[in-house]
């Protein structure tokens, strides 16, 4: 039976198709979906659209910011608050990938894709999540991205974190052979408050370090309660590897990115990537 | 399974299909409405071949499901000429043999439109991040590169007449 299409306005409403019928698919920007479609992994079951126009929000409104996951990594890039996040949104394809890749989306691609999730993996984002008719319930994404490798049916609402304190507290790398667009032979997020003096709180996020963004909580530790000076960044890098289990594929070995973590690391942690 | 009627003005026109409800935009322009100018490369959103302008943001017909454009102004490189009268990309891509095989084409002059469309004076740079979705196996991509800042060269004096 060939795939049916089924058009909803709420988000609520969504939710709660999904979690009944778990051969409905939602599809969002349409990046991965429809790729599925044509190469004939998606052939049976339900697409399921949202026109929620809530869901392609964002709210910028004092330190907590909310991402709709309807919402593009155009949209993101037009916002010129949201400045922290640009290199981050631009590492997601060219120009018309852009304009249709989603927050949400990018929650749900495999590696070496989903390089905006290690962003929002870096800044301890709240996923805002149905799981069923009601409310959002907010979700830390690091047990959202656990839950998702689980293949667990639920829609995202949206993202909420608190905007960095002082420029340079979030930084963004991603690495590809070929540029300005290719897909990531790593990428990494740093939100490293007080890095001028003492760093509180470190969150350091790779992506395409495993089969989903991790965090490097060895080198969260070696720079907690340091400066970013150069003690501090050969800490770091010594323990870059720490739980990484790279993937391997036709970008890149896990060998090669074993080799070059830490070299990237301390590039983007001396600010100089 | 039932189809899905779908509606939209496609390079000025007004047109309507009947799709398969998981049909992809590049499905209904090709085989149901025999617009051939946008191709279908991959499939998977990265040669960036089948580009249109969908409300005038460029988009991928390949991975845009066709009954989300109902209402939609839909734009290909079908109608970037004003019948005989080649659109000024269009003839600096001829000037600067910028098509080989010609397979990229399509996507290249509608990515290449996209930019000039908002920014009518682009460095080198903003080009190459313009194109960076559109991939050629052919030119090397300077003879691109060239013709587009070639044509930006032109169109605004064409604009103040």
């Amino acid at each position: 039976m060939p795939l049916a299409l089924r058009v909803v306005q709420s988000l609520s409403e969504a939710a709660g198709i999904l979690a009944a019928d778990s051969r409905t698919t939602l599809l969002s920007g349409g990046t991965l979906v429809m790729r599925d479609v044509n190469e004939g992994r998606l052939t049976d079951g339900t697409l399921l659209r949202v026109t929620d126009p809530a869901w392609q929000q964002i709210q910028v409104s004092g330190t907590r910011i909310e991402l709709g996951a309807g919402a593009t990594m155009a949209a993101i890039l037009a916002q010129r608050e949201l400045g922290f996040l640009h290199a981050a949104a631009r590492a997601v394809g060219g120009p018309a990938i852009r304009n249709m890749a989603t927050i949400g989306g990018n929650l749900f691609a495999a590696a070496p894709y989903g390089d905006f999730a290690v962003a929002l993996l870096a800044l301890d984002a709240q996923v805002m999540v149905l799981a069923g008719y009601g409310s959002p319930r907010a979700v830390p994404i690091e047990e959202f991205l656990a839950g998702r490798s689980r293949g667990e049916a639920r829609l995202v609402a949206s993202v909420q974190f608190n905007r960095p304190v002082a420029p340079g507290d979030f930084r963004f790398l991603k690495v590809s052979r070929v540029k300005p667009k290719g897909l990531s032979v790593l990428s990494i997020a740093t939100h490293l408050p007080g890095h001028a003096s003492r760093i509180g709180q470190a969150r350091v996020a790779y992506g395409a370090m495993g089969p989903l963004p991790v965090r490097a909580r060895g080198v969260e530790r070696a720079l907690e309660g340091k400066a970013l000076d150069a003690n501090g960044i050969a800490a770091a890098r010594a323990a870059a590897l720490e739980g990484v289990q790279p993937v391997t594929d036709a970008i890149a070995s896990d060998w090669y990115r074993r080799e070059v973590l830490p070299v990237h690391l301390g590039r983007l942690l001396a600010n100089q990537s | 399974m039932a189809k899905v009627p779908v509606q939209f003005r496609l390079n000025g026109s007004d047109r309507a299909a009947f799709a398969d409800p998981a049909d992809s935009l590049l499905t209904v322009l090709r085989r149901g409405l025999n617009d051939f100018g946008p191709k279908y490369g991959c499939g998977q959103g990265t040669c960036g071949t089948c580009s249109v302008l969908i409300d005038g943001g460029l988009r991928l017909a390949c991975l845009t499901l066709a009954a989300s454009c109902e209402g939609a102004s839909i734009e290909t490189v079908s109608g970037m000429a004003d019948g005989p009268n080649l659109h000024p990309l269009q003839t600096a891509f001829m000037e600067h043999f910028a098509a080989q095989c010609g397979f990229c084409t399509p996507g290249m002059l509608t990515a290449a439109k996209a930019l000039l469309d908002r920014n009518p004076n682009p460095s080198r740079e903003d080009v190459i991040d313009a194109i960076a979705g559109n991939i050629c196996r052919c030119t090397g991509y300077e003879p691109i590169i060239q013709a587009i800042l070639a044509a930006a060269r032109t169109l605004p004096a064409q604009r103040r007449s």
